[in-house]
C-alpha cells in the first residue's frame, strides 16, 4: 500500500512543476518542502529576468514562484511545510520530520527528487587566512538582504562571477553598500552578459578577470584582503599580490547540486554534474525515482526548471500509476570534444523526439554542434558563439536508435 | 560612449558616437545590437527591483511597474527606502503611482509570511 502516488521532495520551482504535472495525471501528491514557504530560492530573487520562455513576460522570482504556489494551491496537490525528508530508500520509503506530525515514514509509489542545490563555500575552495566574521556565500548574503532586511557588509569585494554575484554587487550597492570589486579565476565571467552590463558596468564597479583572492584579513571582523593575478595554470602569482581593504566578501564561486539523500540509495551519479544519472523520463537508475532542476544539474534559466520538472512529475506519475510504458533498448548519451556532459546521460529507442541538454568546457566561437548515433548523423548545427555558463539544447529523434549517442563540437 | 550589447551571448563590443545630429553605432553584428546601441545612448532604462518594509519589520519586494531612467535609479531608491505598506500588503499591490513622476508605479512582487 502507498500512502501517495507521487512523493516531490524540495517545494522550490521545480518541485512544484513535477507536483502540477503528476497532479494533472491524477496521482495523489505530496509535496514535502522544508522552508515555511513554497517557492525555494526565487523568493529571494527580488530582481527581474525569470519566465521569458515560460510565461512570455519578464518576472520577478518571487512573482514567478508565485504563480505556481497558485497553480499549487488550486490543485489537489499536499504541501507538508516545515518537514524535512531524514531519508529515502530504493524501495521508496520516505522519512520526514514535520513539526505537527513529528517522524513521519510514507511509502511512495514514485519519488520526485527537487532538493536544488547549495552554494560552493570557503572552505570549498580552500580560502587562505583567518576566518573572521564578513565572510558570506553571495546566496546567504541575498537572502539575509532580500528576506531577513539585513545588509551584511559596507565595503565588499565580490569573489566569482557567477550570476548570483554580479546580482549581489548591484543590490548591495542600492542598499547603500560600496562594492569595491569583482575578483574572477577566469579570463572570462560565468555570469551572463546583461548581469555584468546592468549589475557592474551601471555602477562602475571594477572586475579583475584571471585573479583571485590569496588571503583574508582581520579578527573578529574581516579588515580587508590581499588578491592576486593567476599564470595559465590558474596559480596565483604572489609577487603582483595587491591589498583591498573591505569588511565583507561573497562568494559565487559554483553550485553544487544538494544530492545527500541519495547515500541510503543505489542512484547512479554523473561525476561532472554531481546529479544522478537519468533517462529522457528523469528517471534515475532505481526504477520509480525520478530527478530535476538544479538537483539533477544546475541550470542558468527557470524557465528550463519548470519544463523539466513537468517532464520527471509527469513521468513519475504514470510510472506510479502503472501506465509508464518500459521501452526495451536503452543507451548512453555522452558528450565528447568540447562538451563537458550530456542530459539525459539515456535514451530509450523511440521515445520520440528528445531535447539534449550540455554545457561546452571553453568559450567557443563560429563552431558546430554534432550528435552522432552508430555513424549516423541525429543533428548538426552551427553556433556564433558557446559559452560554459550557457546551457545549450539540441533536439534528436530517438526513432529507431539502435547505438549510444555522442554530442561533440567541430571547430 | 563604449558598452556591451546584452542581446544573446555574443556579447558584441559596441561604440556609439554622434556626429552631425546622426547616431553611429559600430562593433555590432547585427539590427538588435545596432537598436540596443541607440537606445544605451539616448536614453538608457531599467527595471528596478528593491525592498520595502512593511508595518512589522519585514521587508517586502518591489519593482518598479515600467523601466525607469538609468540616472534616476539612486534618487528612486533613496525615495522607496522612505515608503511603509501595511500588513495586509499582497503580490500586485500598487504601493504608489507615478514614483517621482518617473512614469512608473512602485508594485509589491513578493510578501514573506506574516509571523504567527
Amino acid at each position: 500500500m502507498t500512502d501517495f502516488d507521487v512523493v516531490v521532495i524540495g517545494g522550490g520551482p521545480a518541485g512544484m512543476a513535477a507536483a502540477l504535472a503528476a497532479d494533472a495525471e491524477g496521482a495523489r501528491t505530496l509535496i514535502v518542502e522544508r522552508d515555511n514557504r513554497l517557492g525555494g530560492i526565487l523568493n529571494q530573487c527580488i530582481h527581474a529576468g525569470f519566465g521569458l520562455h515560460y510565461f512570455g513576460e519578464e518576472l520577478t522570482g518571487p512573482e514567478y514562484a508565485g504563480r505556481f504556489v497558485e497553480r499549487v494551491e488550486k490543485s489537489r496537490a499536499q504541501v507538508a511545510l516545515e518537514s524535512m525528508v531524514l531519508s529515502l530508500t530504493d524501495d521508496r520509503k520516505v522519512t520526514y520530520l514535520s513539526p505537527e506530525k513529528g517522524l513521519v515514514r510514507i511509502n511512495a509509489g514514485a519519488v520526485v527528487l527537487a532538493m536544488g542545490c547549495r552554494e560552493r563555500t570557503a572552505g570549498a575552495i580552500a580560502l587562505a587566512g583567518t576566518r573572521p566574521a564578513g565572510v558570506y556565500t553571495a546566496g546567504a548574503a541575498q537572502r539575509l538582504c532580500n528576506i531577513e532586511g539585513y545588509l551584511v557588509g559596507k565595503r565588499v569585494v565580490i569573489l566569482g562571477s557567477g550570476d548570483i554575484g554580479l546580482i549581489m554587487a548591484r543590490r548591495m550597492t542600492l542598499e547603500g553598500a560600496k562594492v569595491a570589486r569583482v575578483i574572477e579565476l577566469m579570463p572570462y565571467s560565468s555570469g551572463l552578459k546583461r548581469n555584468i552590463v546592468q549589475c557592474l558596468d551601471d555602477f562602475g564597479i571594477p572586475i579583475n578577470y584571471a585573479h583571485t583572492v590569496t588571503r583574508i584579513e582581520g579578527s573578529p571582523r574581516m579588515t580587508g584582503l590581499y588578491y592576486a593575478p593567476v599564470d595559465e595554470r590558474r596559480r596565483p602569482v604572489m609577487s603582483e599580490e595587491k591589498y583591498e581593504p573591505c569588511d565583507c566578501l561573497l562568494l559565487s564561486v559554483g553550485l553544487i547540486p544538494e544530492n545527500d539523500l541519495l547515500a541510503g540509495t543505489e542512484v547512479e551519479r554523473d561525476g561532472v554534474t554531481s546529479g544522478a544519472v537519468v533517462d529522457e523520463r528523469r528517471m534515475t537508475s532505481v526504477e520509480g525515482i525520478f530527478s530535476c532542476g538544479n538537483v539533477l544539474h544546475v541550470h542558468d534559466l527557470v524557465d528550463n526548471v519548470s519544463r523539466e520538472a513537468e517532464t520527471a512529475g509527469r513521468h513519475a506519475a504514470l510510472y506510479a500509476l502503472g501506465e509508464s510504458e518500459t521501452a526495451l533498448h536503452c543507451y548512453d548519451a555522452r558528450g565528447e570534444r568540447g562538451v563537458r556532459y550530456v542530459l539525459p546521460q539515456k535514451l530509450h529507442a523511440d521515445s520520440g523526439k528528445v531535447e539534449l541538454f550540455f554545457r561546452v568546457d571553453n568559450v567557443y566561437r563560429s563552431c558546430r554542434i554534432v550528435a552522432e548515433s552508430g555513424g549516423r548523423t541525429l543533428y548538426s548545427g552551427r553556433r556564433l558563439v558557446l559559452a560554459p555558463g550557457e546551457m545549450e539544447k539540441i533536439v534528436v529523434d530517438t526513432t529507431g536508435l539502435d547505438a549510444p549517442v555522442t554530442v561533440r563540437l567541430e571547430l | 560612449m563604449k558598452t556591451i550589447c546584452i542581446n544573446c551571448p555574443l556579447g558584441c563590443p559596441i561604440e556609439v558616437t554622434e556626429s552631425g545630429g546622426k547616431i553611429l553605432v559600430r562593433g555590432n553584428t547585427c539590427k538588435r545590437g545596432h537598436d540596443y546601441g541607440v537606445t544605451e545612448y539616448l536614453r538608457p532604462v531599467r527595471t528596478v527591483t528593491t525592498l520595502v518594509t512593511r508595518e512589522d519589520g519585514a521587508v517586502v519586494s518591489v519593482k518598479t511597474s515600467a523601466p525607469v531612467p538609468k540616472d534616476s535609479i539612486f534618487e528612486l531608491q533613496r525615495h522607496i527606502k522612505t515608503l511603509r505598506v501595511p500588513l495586509a500588503v499582497k503580490r500586485g499591490d500598487t504601493v504608489e503611482r507615478n514614483a517621482l513622476g518617473l512614469g512608473a508605479d512602485i508594485v509589491v512582487t513578493g510578501v514573506p509570511p506574516v509571523a504567527r
